[in-house]
This record gives structure tokens, C-alpha cells and sequence, in this order.
């Protein structure tokens, strides 16, 4: 560019300064978010104990003196205690994790049939991932694959008795089978449920109404193990003479139940966030109820609380470890069945079988929670102002 | 059909199957109907099956001896008290464990809960991790990790670890000197109880004052020094009618003293640091949906950082906090029944035993669900009513 | 309410119900082609799912010799584990046909349960075990004032152990678990001095203890612990069939009929035995019960006589090593005494 004129004018853009020292750095960063006063400075001091405290003995507990293998309780006894460890020694036994995986993912079902869950499990994943993956289409297809084609195909592979597959009772399921199985056809049944219950609840006839207000107050009002004692040991009592049903399929509806409680809830706060507009619009259109509610607000409501759904999919998969108080086995009882097995008797085996069912629990629902999360926020942009 | 009938004042034959009202009327008399099939069909089965088996039934076996014994009695109970009372030492346990939680799961909550919004790097990780954990494993499977933690960490009785004030702590729980109270100690109550009516005097004018002008008065401390002062005042005029009975080593216990068990100790541990997870969430979604302006503008009006927290952020986020803070409690309550796992005799653990002993399932569970219920609504109705104050401090 | 019903429809429709109603229990399980036996969660010696998870025990080896009484076959028993609450409930609805389950027979059970037991399979009593290492000195019971008690509850342990505290003036800390395994584990772990269950259960118990020597059961014998099989009352022909499945396991020890020798008998002139094994021309004591003639050559072909099953579970052919006591045959000096089938 030419400068003529007398007067000057700056047509670039200075370079910016770049921070002083002190705002940028290892040492600005520790500034600003450790010891930016006084009082921080503590906090972080203490914080930094407590860290101090405990990383080093999770991980020499978890992992540097951990027995990963092993056949029997020997390796993670003490010489006092009549096994192979020196006096003092204390790390986690992975070695019965090991030994007792089998028992811990599929309780007594028979080793020679175990390829069933397993196969049912490969096919879950198959369908469940696409489901969860947005990009991928045909989610319609997938749903009717997941949530309807899906649970038939898996009930006569699980229990068997026909095609030649020898019949496998359900008193011989334990670990993470039963736990999934449980979770699984609670969610696919308190979904629907809870809706129904929500819509009753929102409904205009009073009869419907006070049931469903009922129903949902009451199963609210008290702890699951009470409904499952109920479904345990007093549902037996209603039913004619004879007539009896399967523990599981006891367990399952009194979990269902529970949950379906709850997510009438969770969808009633779905249904309250609909402006009224969307109702009078879809009755302009002279849309029947039932037409009204699936086409036009409940696609919008659900949608609206996905996260709360989560959420009571995450409540519901940690309460199916309480069927273990009527004596089913599910992954936290058949951990715990096994503490008394005398050949792993030690000191570590009740905290490592303990702390391995505590990761698997956590891993779900840690996995569902951030999904969620990621589902809120994808959803979140469509309808951001 | 709505213009058919404004336009002929009359419904036509073929719209009565489709008029909303009837419809309504119909499904309404379906579902009663039903419903009232299926009580009577069950009640009616029930009958039967209790008719046939020849089982008793009815709620007269709440009078009779219980002849079994419960670790936890708040209230006088032996062998030879009846059932019902036993079912209401449960009640008290629940309620105990329930209460006992609920304060210290609000304070941890409320501490992570800040913590998580702290300016402070390695405090929020800290709380993050700690809310991350709680949060995503099953309540059952805290209450395992406390019982077979405290007592696999502790020692046996008769190597007792002494604490100050006579208090011991082993592995049948935690001891410690139990007051016992003389004659006169009547005097330190009263005194104690006229403190408290001073002090909540003193607030009021003071406040009464400050509105009217403008200057402060130190009532924390009056009120401190009432409460404590009078009744320590009392003691000494009363001739020191306190004694303590502390716990001494006997054959296989400690014996004396006040005992908490370690079934208590790890339920209560457990309840407190699940639910804190979740009050931890609810205590940091509500402190950020107040919003920033509020702070900024405190701070223009010379409030320092305290101030701005106590009497600025706090009021407003706990008009957020308070409705889902009471499902947590409610949650917490009906979570303690998990203490049947470990041995503590709360309400299912209890009505439970009465229920085995008797053999009555269809009142023992009746009983169960009716309490759970009662309670529920009552920690509802309590939170209710400080939601509504709380709801009047917008203006 | 109407979820029940839709309970019931979606069982009808899995096909996860068992049975439909029907007049009797005896027609009910021919229906079915198996008993359904209500056992504990795991109590060695009397019901205990060994490695294979097949169960083990005198409750288990019961429930076979009434499936051979019924089908000639004892491996026609399926086993439901029910913990000390369930175990009532789940014999008044019939989701089980015999409740095999180490279960005291008292009076209260008989009249206000809806319970008939058929006799008594044990003869137990309730007695202490206490870690001697830990607690030196102590061999009486009544030095046990002031200990911690582990016990579970809602059994008539947990009533007994009351009465007894309270009749010698004594005082204890009860520790009261729902199930089994959470007694042993506390007890194990220190969280109580003594655990009281029946001196059978003690036994089994202690070897499944971290150093099963340390520990020692105490003399005493604090109640009577009658142990049996229970039915549901109102069917005459399944509890004989039933009580006089039992009393054939003794009638058999008794006539010296083994699982060995039970064909060799067949042939025996003995009229007693032949009369007992459903040899004798024309006999109708068999189909008069409801099950077929031989039905005794059945039972002692699956399991052996009482004695036989007796020592294989608790025995000297067990781990527990429970001398026969007063569970002897009356010939013996015991109590084992069962009328003639004739």
C-alpha cells in the first residue's frame, strides 16, 4: 500500500502481545486453579493428602499385590492362614474372580449350554449398538428387532424345550444373566407401562384417574423389597389353588412394577412440558385420542425426558441386586453364594468379589449415564433458542 | 358431529357410540368393573387358600408374646413384650437410621456439591469422583463394602482401640460413656429449653432491629452463649448431677456405656454417602440455575464472597434443590430397608421376623407396606411445608 | 391390581406356569412327572448343592425316596432352595409338594400354618459353638453371659435361644441375620462370641469355617429340635404316601434291607420282608397307598434304607461325622421307631 496522505492510518492488526509469564504456563494454570488464595491453598494441600492417602493402597491393593491367578485359596492366604503369601500381605484375590467367572456370568445354567445366553448376548449387542448409534438408519426395523423379535427369539433359546434344545429352569440361572435378563425386560415392560400410567394419570376420567394416581403413590411410597417380599410371598396366596408361578417371572413382575411406578413420573413431566397448542392442534386435525397422544405428544414428550428415562433404567438395573434378599441369584448374590465356598475362604475373597460386582455394576451404569448425557446434548441442539 | 348438533340442536342415532361423554362413561364403568372383579376374585381366592390350608388369620396375633429378641431396642423390649411391639421397636429403628442419614447425607451432599463447583482444580476431581462411584453402584452393594470394611478393619474386643473420653471402638461397634443423669438434671433441661426461646427471641428483634436501623447485632454468638451458658449454669447451681457410666472390659465385651453396632454404623455409613451422591447432583444443578447476573450484582452492592453465598445464591438455588431433594429422602428411607441384609432390625427386618414367626404373610406385609406408606407421606408433608416457606422468600 | 391379572395372562402365555388346579396333589404330580421339594439355601448334611449343583443332604435324599415311591424313578425331584421366610408360603400355595427343609415340627406350625409333618427325619437339638481359641475357659453355655449371639432369624432358634438367656438369667447380644451364609460370614468374622443353630447344623457349619479346629460345640442341648418333612394340609392320600415313604426308609434299616441287597430280599421267605418289598400273592398294601407294589424296593433302590442315607449325608460316610445317637433305630436304643406295614 502506498502512503501518500499525511495523515496514517494503521490498516494491519498489531500482533497480539503474547500473555505474560505469569498468566500462562504450568505455573499460571497451578496458580489459578490451585492456590489462587489462601484458603485454596489448604484445600489443595488436604486434597493432596487424601489422593496420597489412598491412591497408593487401591493400587497396591487392586493391582500390584493382586493374585491374578490361582487354584484355589492358597495363593491369596497368608502363611498364617495356611496359604502361600507372606504374614501382612493384603491385595486383592483375582484369582476367584477368575476361578468363578463362569458361576458370576451365568450362575448354574449348564456348562454345556452356556453357548445360548452367549449367543443371545452377541445378538443383543448386534441389534442394541445401531440402535444407539444416530447415523445408523432404519431404526424403526431395529426397534421391532430389539424390543419385540428379539425377547421371543432369546426366551426359547434361554429356556429351551423346543428345536432340540434341552430345557434349562430358570432356578438355574444366576450371575449377570439373571441381572441383565431382569433389567432388560424391565425396561421393555415399564416403558409402555408407565406411559399408559402417565396418560391414565393425565386423564380426564376421574375413575381412570384415581386408579393410576393410586397405583403410582403407592409403589412410590414403599421400598422394592417390600414388593418383592409381596410378590414373593403374598402373591401366591391370590391366585386358586394350584396355580402357581415361576420365582423369576415373580421377581420380573414386581420389578416391573416398581419401575413402572416410576416412569409413569418421569413421563408425566413429559407430558406437563407440552404446550397446550401441540393437544388443540392435534384435535383440530380431529385426530382421535389414541392418534393424538402417538403422534403428536407422546414422540414429543418421551423425547423431552429421555434423561429421566435413563435415569430409571440406571435406578431400576442397581435394584435388581435386592432380588438376592428373596433368594435369587443374581450377580451380587452369586458373588456373595460364593464367599462360603471353603476351597476360597480367605480374608480377600468377600472384598474382591465385592469390588468386581461393583465395577460391573458400575460400568453399565456409568456407560448408560453418559450415553444419556450424550443423547441430551444432541438433542439439545435441535431445540436450543 | 358438533355441526350436526348445532346446526339441529339434536344428536344424531349414529354419533351416541362416538359421543366423547358416553365413551368416557363407558371405559370408566369397564375399568371399575374389572377392577372390582379382579379385588374380589383375588379377596376371594384368598379366603380360600386360608380356609383350606387352615392358616390363621386376622390382626389378633399382634397381642401375643414374640418370645424372640432384637439386638436394637430404643424402647424397652424383651423376649415378652408382643409382636405389635416389636414391629413398632422396627418402626423406631427405621426411623432412627432414616433421620441419623438424612443430616449427614445432607451435609456431605451439600459439601461435594460445592466442592464440585469449586474454583479449586483437584477438589472438583475429587468430588467428581467421588459422586461417580456412589452414583453407579447399587445401594445393596455400599452397605457390603461398609459392613465387611469395618468389620474386617477393626479389631476384636479385647483388643479394643481407646479413644479419648473413655470411648472404645472394636468390632462390635463403637462405645461411649453413657451420661447418667441425677437428681435436679431436671433444672438443666428447663434451662436448656428457656436458652432456646431467648435466643430465637433475641434473632427476632435483632432482625426487627436491622430492618428498622440498619444496625447488626452479634446473635450468633448471644444465641451460643444463651444456649449452652444457661444449662451449664443450671448444672453448676444444681450441684453437678451429672455422672457417666463408662464401658469396661468383661468376658466377652465390653459391657456399660452406649453402644452403636456396627450393623447400624455401616447402614448408616452407607445410606449417607449413596444418597450424598445424589444430593451432591441436585445441590450443584441448583446452584448453577441461579443465574450469574445475581452474583455479579450482589458483588456490585460491596457483598463479600460469604455473604454472596448465604444470603444471595443459597436462598435462590434452595428453591431449586428442595423438590428433588425430597425424593432423595424419601429414597433414603425406603433404601434403609436394605438393612435386613446385614442384621439390622429395622421395620422389614422386624415385621419380617413377626411375619416368619407367625406365619401371617398376608397382615405381615400389610403392615409393612402400610407404615412404609405412612412414612412417606409424612417426610413428604414435612418437606412440603419447608418447600412453601421457601417458595415465599420470592417477592 | 389388574397387573396381576396381567401377570397371570403373560405367564400363561410365556408358559412359565407350573400347574393348573386340580383335585389332588398325588394326581398333580404324576401330571407333572416330577416332585417339586422344597429345600434350604445350603445347610451341609441335609440339603446342599454339591460342584455339579445336584443336592445332596438327608431333606434331598427324602424327597427322592417319595419320587421313587411315586415313579419308581428318584430322579424324578426338582429342587426349589427357599430361605427360612419362603418356606411356608411357598407349601401353603403349592409351588412346592414337599417341604424337606431341616424345619422344627411344633405345635404352632401344625395347627395355625397349615402344615402336617409326617414325622421326624432328625432328632436335633439346639446347641453352641464358640471359637475356643479366641475364648479360652469357656465349656459351659452358662459361662456365656454377656456374649454377642449370632442366630437367624425366624426360626424357633431364635425363640429357643431367648428362653434359655432368659430362664438362666443371663444376658446376650443378639445378631440376627436373615439367611445362613450371613451367620457364618459374621461369625467367621468375629462379629459375634457364639453361634447357636441345631447341634446337626453346627457341625456341618464348622467345616466351613476358616480353621474349622479352633472352634468347639458346646455340651449343651438347649431344645428340642424335631426335624421333618412337612405337607399341606387337606390331602390324606399325599401325606400317607408321603409319611409312610419315611416310615418304609426305617422299616427297611430295620428288616436289614439295603440298597446292596434289596434284589437278593426279593427272593427272601421272610414273610415279613416279603409282605414289606410287595412280594406277597395278591397284595394290595402298595396300590391302597397310591403307588405301585414294589414301591418300597423303589425307595431303598434310589437312596437306601434310613440308615444307609443317614451315614452317606451326616454319618461316618460325610465330612460332618454326626454319630447316630438318639437317631438310632429303637432297636438300637434311639428313637427311630416306625409302625408295621402290613
Amino acid at each position: 500500500m502506498q502512503e501518500h496522505d499525511m495523515s496514517w492510518v494503521r490498516t494491519e492488526m498489531a500482533l497480539a502481545q503474547p500473555a505474560p509469564p505469569s498468566e500462562r504456563g504450568l505455573y499460571a494454570w497451578v496458580r489459578k486453579n490451585l492456590i489462587a488464595t489462601p484458603g485454596d491453598t489448604i484445600l489443595t494441600i488436604l486434597g493432596i493428602l487424601i489422593v496420597a492417602w489412598i491412591l497408593p493402597q487401591v493400587i497396591n491393593w487392586a493391582l500390584l499385590n493382586a493374585q491374578w491367578t490361582g487354584p484355589d485359596r492358597t495363593v491369596c492366604a497368608t502363611v498364617a492362614q495356611g496359604g502361600i503369601q507372606p504374614d501382612g500381605w493384603s491385595g486383592a484375590c483375582w484369582a476367584f474372580v477368575n476361578a468363578k467367572f463362569g458361576q458370576f456370568m451365568f450362575g448354574r445354567y449348564p456348562i454345556e449350554e452356556r453357548w445360548r445366553p452367549i449367543l443371545v448376548a452377541i445378538l443383543f449387542v448386534a441389534l442394541l449398538v445401531p440402535m444407539l448409534i444416530p447415523r445408523v438408519p432404519r431404526k424403526g426395523l431395529n426397534a421391532i428387532l430389539l424390543f419385540l423379535v428379539l425377547p421371543i427369539v432369546s426366551f426359547f433359546l434361554l429356556i429351551g424345550g423346543v428345536f432340540g434344545l434341552p430345557h434349562v429352569e430358570t432356578s438355574l440361572w444366576g450371575g449377570l444373566l439373571v441381572t441383565l435378563s431382569l433389567s432388560f425386560v424391565g425396561i421393555a415392560v415399564s416403558l409402555p407401562l408407565g406411559t399408559v400410567l402417565a396418560l391414565g394419570r393425565r386423564s380426564k376420567m376421574p375413575a381412570i384417574k384415581l386408579l393410576c394416581v393410586i397405583f403410582i403413590e403407592t409403589v412410590r411410597g414403599i421400598p422394592l423389597i417390600t414388593v418383592l417380599f409381596f410378590v414373593s410371598v403374598m402373591l401366591p396366596l391370590f391366585l386358586p389353588e394350584g396355580v402357581t408361578f415361576d420365582k423369576f417371572l415373580r421377581a420380573l413382575i414386581g420389578v416391573s412394577l416398581f419401575a413402572a411406578a416410576y416412569m409413569a413420573e418421569v413421563v408425566r413431566g413429559g407430558l406437563q412440558a407440552i404446550p397446550k397448542g401441540q393437544y388443540e392442534g392435534a384435535d383440530s386435525l380431529g385426530l382421535g385420542y389414541w392418534q393424538k397422544m402417538g403422534l403428536i405428544v407422546l414422540p414429543q414428550a418421551l423425547k423431552l425426558v429421555i434423561p429421566g428415562i435413563v435415569n430409571t433404567f440406571i435406578g431400576m438395573f442397581k435394584d435388581t441386586s435386592l432380588v438376592l434378599i428373596i433368594s435369587m441369584f443374581d450377580l451380587l448374590g452369586v458373588v456373595k453364594q460364593n464367599f462360603s465356598d471353603a476351597n476360597w475362604a480367605t480374608p480377600q475373597t468377600a472384598k474382591s468379589g465385592l469390588v468386581f460386582a461393583a465395577f460391573v455394576f458400575w460400568l453399565f451404569c456409568f456407560g448408560m449415564s453418559r450415553y444419556s448425557m450424550y443423547t441430551e446434548r444432541r438433542l439439545d441442539t435441535g431445540y436450543k433458542r | 358431529m358438533a355441526s350436526q348438533e348445532i346446526l339441529r340442536e339434536e344428536p344424531s342415532r349414529a354419533s351416541f357410540i362416538n359421543d366423547p361423554k358416553v365413551r368416557s362413561l363407558f371405559f370408566q364403568t369397564l375399568v371399575i368393573v374389572i377392577l372390582f372383579g379382579s379385588v374380589w376374585w383375588i379377596v376371594q381366592n384368598v379366603i380360600d387358600n386360608l380356609a383350606r390350608l387352615h392358616i390363621a388369620s386376622g390382626f389378633g396375633f399382634l397381642k401375643g408374646r414374640a418370645g424372640f429378641d432384637i439386638s436394637d431396642t430404643p424402647i424397652a423390649y424383651t423376649s415378652d413384650s408382643t409382636y405389635g411391639r416389636a414391629i413398632i421397636v422396627g418402626l423406631i429403628n427405621t426411623i432412627i437410621v432414616a433421620v441419623a442419614g438424612i443430616i449427614t447425607a445432607t451435609i456431605i451432599g451439600f459439601v461435594v456439591g460445592i466442592g464440585r463447583l469449586s474454583q479449586n482444580w483437584l477438589i472438583r476431581k475429587i468430588c467428581t469422583v467421588y459422586v461417580e462411584i456412589f452414583r453407579n453402584i447399587p445401594p445393596l452393594l455400599v452397605i457390603f463394602f461398609w459392613y465387611s470394611g469395618v468389620l474386617a478393619v477393626l479389631p476384636p474386643p479385647r483388643e479394643s482401640y481407646n479413644l479419648p473420653f473413655g470411648s472404645f471402638l472394636n468390632q462390635r461397634g463403637f462405645y461411649f460413656p453413657r451420661a447418667v443423669w441425677g437428681d435436679g438434671s431436671w433444672l438443666i433441661l428447663v434451662a436448656f429449653l428457656v436458652g432456646l426461646a431467648m435466643a430465637w427471641f433475641v434473632a427476632r428483634t435483632a432482625r426487627q432491629r436491622q430492618m428498622v436501623t440498619g444496625q447488626q447485632f452479634p446473635v450468633f454468638w448471644t444465641s451460643i452463649a444463651l444456649i449452652a451458658g444457661l444449662p451449664l449454669l443450671a448444672y453448676a447451681l444444681s450441684g453437678f448431677p451429672l455422672s457417666f457410666d463408662f464401658p469396661k472390659q468383661s468376658t466377652f465385651n465390653l459391657t456399660g456405656g452406649f453402644q452403636v453396632k456396627p450393623e447400624f454404623l455401616s447402614l448408616y455409613l452407607a445410606l449417607s454417602c449413596y444418597t450424598a451422591a445424589f444430593i451432591a447432583e441436585i445441590v450443584r444443578a441448583g446452584i448453577r440455575g441461579v443465574s450469574r447476573g445475581q452474583t455479579e450484582a450482589a458483588g456490585a452492592l460491596g457483598l463479600r464472597s460469604g455473604p454472596i453465598l448465604r444470603l444471595v445464591v443459597v436462598p435462590q438455588a434452595m428453591r431449586i434443590v428442595i423438590p428433588p431433594l425430597t425424593s432423595q429422602y424419601l429414597n433414603l428411607t425406603k433404601n434403609s430397608s436394605l438393612a435386613i441384609a446385614i442384621g439390622y432390625p429395622d421395620l422389614t427386618a422386624t415385621a419380617g421376623t413377626v411375619l416368619n414367626q407367625t406365619g401371617q404373610a398376608v397382615e405381615g406385609v400389610l403392615i409393612m407396606m402400610i407404615a412404609y406408606l405412612v412414612l412417606s407421606l409424612v417426610t413428604s408433608a414435612v418437606m412440603n411445608v419447608v418447600n412453601a416457606r421457601m417458595a415465599l422468600v420470592e417477592r | 391390581m389388574k397387573h396381576i391379572a396381567f401377570g397371570i395372562l403373560g405367564a400363561a402365555a410365556l408358559g412359565f406356569t407350573a400347574s393348573a388346579a386340580s383335585a389332588g396333589t398325588l394326581d398333580t404330580v404324576k401330571q407333572k412327572g416330577f416332585i417339586q421339594c422344597g429345600v434350604s439355601t445350603g445347610l451341609a448334611g441335609f440339603s446342599a448343592p454339591d460342584d455339579k449343583g445336584d443336592w445332596q443332604g438327608i431333606d434331598a435324599d427324602f424327597c427322592r425316596a417319595v419320587a421313587a415311591a411315586v415313579f419308581g424313578d428318584g430322579s424324578k425331584v426338582k429342587f426349589t432352595p427357599l430361605s427360612a421366610k419362603e418356606r411356608f408360603t411357598a407349601l401353603q400355595s403349592g409351588e412346592v409338594d414337599i417341604l424337606s427343609r431341616n424345619t422344627t415340627w411344633t405345635i404352632n406350625r401344625d395347627t395355625a400354618l397349615g402344615l402336617n409333618f409326617i414325622g421326624v427325619t432328625y432328632y436335633d437339638g439346639q446347641g453352641f459353638m464358640i471359637n475356643a481359641k479366641k475364648l479360652p475357659g469357656v465349656n459351659s453355655a452358662l459361662q456365656l453371659s454377656g456374649a454377642a449371639v449370632c442366630v437367624q432369624s425366624g426360626t424357633t432358634t431364635e425363640l429357643n435361644l431367648a428362653d434359655y438367656f432368659k430362664s438362666n438369667k443371663m444376658e446376650y447380644n443378639p445378631v440376627v441375620f436373615e439367611k445362613l451364609e450371613e451367620v457364618n460370614a459374621a461369625y467367621d468374622a468375629g462379629r459375634c462370641d457364639v453361634y447357636t443353630t441345631d447341634q446337626s447344623g453346627l457341625y456341618g457349619i464348622r467345616l466351613t469355617l476358616g480353621s474349622p479346629a479352633d472352634h468347639v460345640v458346646l455340651p449343651e442341648i438347649i431344645s428340642k429340635e424335631p426335624l421333618g418333612p412337612a405337607v399341606r394340609q387337606g390331602d390324606d392320600q399325599w401325606y400317607h404316601i408321603v409319611k409312610w415313604t419315611y416310615f418304609a426308609l426305617l422299616d427297611a434299616e430295620e428288616l436289614g434291607i439295603t440298597k446292596a441287597n434289596v434284589e437278593e430280599m426279593k427272593a427272601s421267605d421272610n414273610p415279613e420282608i416279603k409282605r414289606v418289598l410287595g412280594q406277597e400273592a395278591d397284595t394290595k398294601i402298595g396300590t391302597d397307598l397310591g403307588v405301585s407294589n414294589d414301591w418300597v424296593v423303589n425307595i431303598v433302590k434310589a437312596v437306601g434304607n434310613y440308615g444307609e442315607v443317614f451315614e452317606k449325608n451326616v454319618g461316618s460316610g460325610s465330612p460332618l461325622k454326626i454319630a447316630r445317637g438318639i437317631n438310632a433305630l429303637w432297636t438300637k436304643g434311639g428313637l427311630q421307631y416306625a409302625p408295621p406295614i402290613r
